[in-house]
């Protein structure tokens, strides 16, 4: 049980860390919005400094870097039909024959 | 008879029950907003115009620090939990609360503002934003106290050519005036997509913060009856708290700064 608490008091040191590298993240990502990059350039480094917070979050908080087999076969679905949802609506500028949308 | 593997994890999965149904519940609440994720890329990109500086930074900023401090209190009274400290259990987990409550007063403080805050678009199409000057509008004039930073290009040359220096108030006539209306839902595609990504992610922040406080409050019996059980319990809506965390970590950018 001791050896319990010392080791849950390891991962407490390392959450606090984690909490602190969020903020500064938070911090980088207001800063650069104010760099012109251009607008694909902002939704690039926004968007993949939005991501690497959120594999943060997911990866240690969300405990999902030790999590069992069940877990992650559930979420590989999760991840395809979020991808698939997400170029639905990208993809559909490239439609051709439905010309639905209108394109700028 | 006692329900199997509510504590103890099943030997085949090594997940207790209630593990197994949060993840299968966020992964629901990926396609949820997910689906408004996939509506804004769309809405924005077949959109003509797209507005800029209708939203305060500085709010946002704070209440996604306030969130990510709670993600890490909320872990932390969890750890606490299972060492048995209660008395840290209650402070960090209190903390939580807490910061939901911040947050939650921060959006408020933020839809008022918005609320208060008004749009015209004129005949020729152009689109001035700013805050109403109540005692000079009547029947017949619109009187507006235009933003430094206009929302749309449009408003930027019309101020420009109404001459320089500090644009205090400008007057419209009403049947110059097209469309009219404070920043709510219906203003515009990006108000009605923010009030509603905002507005069902605070609706998230406002029951997880329900359940939390139960468990901080009348919950936290189980503490002493069955401390596992009560660990694991934490540990579930801790994930729905985190996952929370997680969706406001992408609306903030792309609502606020892209």
């Amino acid at each position: 049980m001791s050896e319990d608490v010392e080791h849950l008091k390891k991962h407490i040191k390392f959450y606090v860390a984690i909490g602190a590298a969020l903020m500064v993240l938070t911090a980088v990502t207001v800063w650069v919005a104010y760099i012109p990059f251009g607008t694909t350039g902002h939704m690039i480094v926004g968007l993949s400094i939005a991501l690497l917070k959120s594999a943060l979050v997911a990866l240690f908080f969300m405990h999902l870097s030790a999590e069992k087999k069940l877990i992650y076969r559930v979420l590989v679905f999760t991840g395809i039909f979020f991808l698939g949802l997400m170029l639905l609506t990208a993809l559909a500028f490239q439609d051709q024959i439905g010309r639905l949308v209108h394109q700028n | 008879m006692e329900i199997p593997y509510n504590v103890k994890p099943r030997p085949d999965t090594g997940l207790y029950n209630a593990k197994v149904g949060i993840w299968l519940f966020l992964a629901s609440e990926v396609m949820l907003f997910g689906g408004l994720f996939s509506s804004y890329v769309f809405l924005r990109m077949g959109a003509d115009v797209w507005p800029h500086h209708i939203l305060d930074v500085a709010p946002g900023f704070i209440n996604t620090f306030v969130l990510i401090f709670s993600s890490v209190t909320m872990v932390l009274g969890w750890v606490y939990a299972k060492m048995g400290n209660y008395k840290w259990f209650k402070i960090w987990v209190g903390c939580t609360v807490l910061c939901a409550l911040a947050f939650t007063g921060i959006k408020s403080y933020e839809y008022y503002g918005k609320f208060h805050h008004y749009g015209v678009i004129l005949k020729d199409g152009t689109q001035i934003t700013g805050h109403l000057e109540k005692e000079e509008t009547n029947d017949t004039v619109i009187a507006i106290h235009p933003d430094e930073h206009q929302a749309y290009a449009s408003g930027e040359e019309y101020l420009k050519a109404a001459g320089g220096g500090e644009h205090h108030v400008v007057l419209l006539q009403r049947k110059d005036v097209v469309w009219f209306s404070n920043f709510q839902p219906k203003y515009n595609t990006f108000m009605a997509i923010y009030f509603t990504l905002t507005g069902l992610h605070a609706l998230h922040v406002l029951g997880g913060a329900l359940v939390i406080a139960y468990f901080w409050g009348p919950g936290s019996k189980m503490f002493y009856t069955d401390r596992e059980h009560f660990a694991n319990r934490l540990e579930v809506v801790g994930l729905f708290w985190h996952f929370v965390d997680l969706v406001w970590i992408f609306l903030f950018p792309l609502l606020y700064l892209l």
